[in-house]
């Protein structure tokens, strides 16, 4: 190969996806863990309200049953994999030239405008949403979508058809049919 | 409260690895993700059906030789579906899922940065509200942590990851011959964004065809 892989923009689908499984083979092998990006969330979540709520341990029943699962919040393998999927996008992204500081996509501008403001406000409800609903589910894209399907799990199966079905659904809504003449 | 410091270094390490992929797949952009689910750019569906593929065969052959074992999520139907109703509906109006929202704050996407805090809300009102979502996951049934297999009782899993590869082929395939007609395909290694809508490009179609005898 003439070029650096890391200096071009971007790989074939096909190349992403067989390195992600064999990533996740890695990570079964040598973590014991399914790759997944929520539960650090979570963690992070149930960690801040137990230092600045008083007696939030003994008020909320998630301390206990958490506890009893012998999964209570930490630190952890996951959420070092966070951070580590942000640092490895921003080499990727700094290697080829790829890093934008743009707030409002292209295809939101055409439909909903340039205000940044209103932008930022979808944006934030919008993952409240997505975090909410990963967690009711216990998995995302990545632990559900990617390694719970690759288990063969029926409940990321299921989450899988659903999350499609439904965002598939209101992306019309919300871009209807001339959206995809924009992305 | 801190796991120890060599299985963090793994996770970061396996994060960074995690980060370039999901930057270099460009899952990372609003409009790729938003392209999915308006059904014109299929990169998303080509990225996660060629790991679950790929991702199976490894995971199921460690565990088979006992050298990693299986973490199956319940299947709590309440929690499932309802949760699954609202990731969707966030997914498409933040335009990135989770993953790829950190991932794109690496790219340096404002709108991104703004989504992640309200991923952290999002995580809060959980663990906040959840002596009364726990019923509401729970509501409808839990099946444990059930497998296809274990549904469809008497398959094996490998019969369940052949129809997978199998499927997989065949719309690469598929794909592979209709990169040479009218309508362009999003794949290959592209040197511009703006060549995303260029298949006829020559590297593109070589690329996808070195890759077949790999899967």
């Amino acid at each position: 190969m003439t070029t650096n892989p890391l200096t071009t923009k971007s790989w074939s689908p096909y190349v992403v996806g067989a390195a992600i499984g064999v990533l996740s083979w890695f990570a079964f092998a040598t973590a014991d863990k399914p790759l997944g990006i929520t539960t650090a969330f979570e963690n992070t979540a149930a960690l801040i309200e137990k230092a600045a709520i008083p007696n939030h341990e003994q008020i909320n029943t998630y301390y206990e049953v958490k506890a009893q699962e012998g999964k209570s919040p930490t630190i952890d393998w996951e959420w070092m994999l966070v951070l580590g999927v942000f640092i490895g996008a921003f080499l990727s992204a700094t290697l080829s030239g790829d890093r934008g500081s743009a707030s409002v996509p292209a295809l939101w501008r055409w439909r909903f405008g340039g205000s940044a403001v209103k932008r930022c406000v979808a944006a934030f409800l919008g993952g409240s949403l997505l975090m909410l609903g990963a967690r009711l589910a216990q998995g995302c894209t990545s632990g559900h979508g990617i390694s719970g399907a690759l288990q063969l799990a029926v409940s990321s199966w299921v989450f899988v058809v659903v999350i499609f079905v439904v965002a598939t659904a209101v992306a019309f809504m919300l871009y209807g049919k001339e959206g995809g003449q924009h992305v | 409260m801190f796991d120890p410091p060599a299985k963090l270094a793994l996770g970061l390490f396996t994060g960074v690895l995690f980060g370039i992929l999901l930057q270099k797949g460009r899952a990372a952009k609003f409009h790729v993700i938003l392209g999915q689910f308006l059904l014109r750019d299929w990169t998303v569906v080509k990225i996660m059906g060629t790991a679950v593929a790929v991702g199976a065969i490894g995971v199921y052959l460690l565990a088979g030789l006992g050298l990693a074992s299986l973490h199956i999520k319940p299947f709590l139907i309440g929690g499932v579906i309802l949760g699954g109703a609202l990731f969707g509906c966030g997914m498409a109006i933040l335009g990135y899922c989770p993953g790829t929202s950190v991932a794109a704050c690496g790219e340096g996407s404002r709108d991104a940065m703004v989504g992640v805090v309200g991923m952290l809300a999002g995580a809060l009102a959980y663990v906040a509200l959840y002596p009364g979502l726990q019923p509401i996951m729970e509501s409808l049934g839990d099946w444990g942590e059930i497998t296809l297999p274990d549904l469809f009782a008497g398959t094996s899993p490998w019969f369940w990851i052949a129809i997978l590869v199998g499927a997989g082929t065949l719309l690469l395939l598929i794909n592979t011959v209709k990169a040479s007609g009218p309508r362009p395909a999003n794949s290959g290694i592209h040197k511009e964004p703006a060549d995303v809508n260029d298949s006829r490009n020559s590297a593109d179609g070589r690329n996808r065809r070195a890759f077949v005898p790999d899967r």
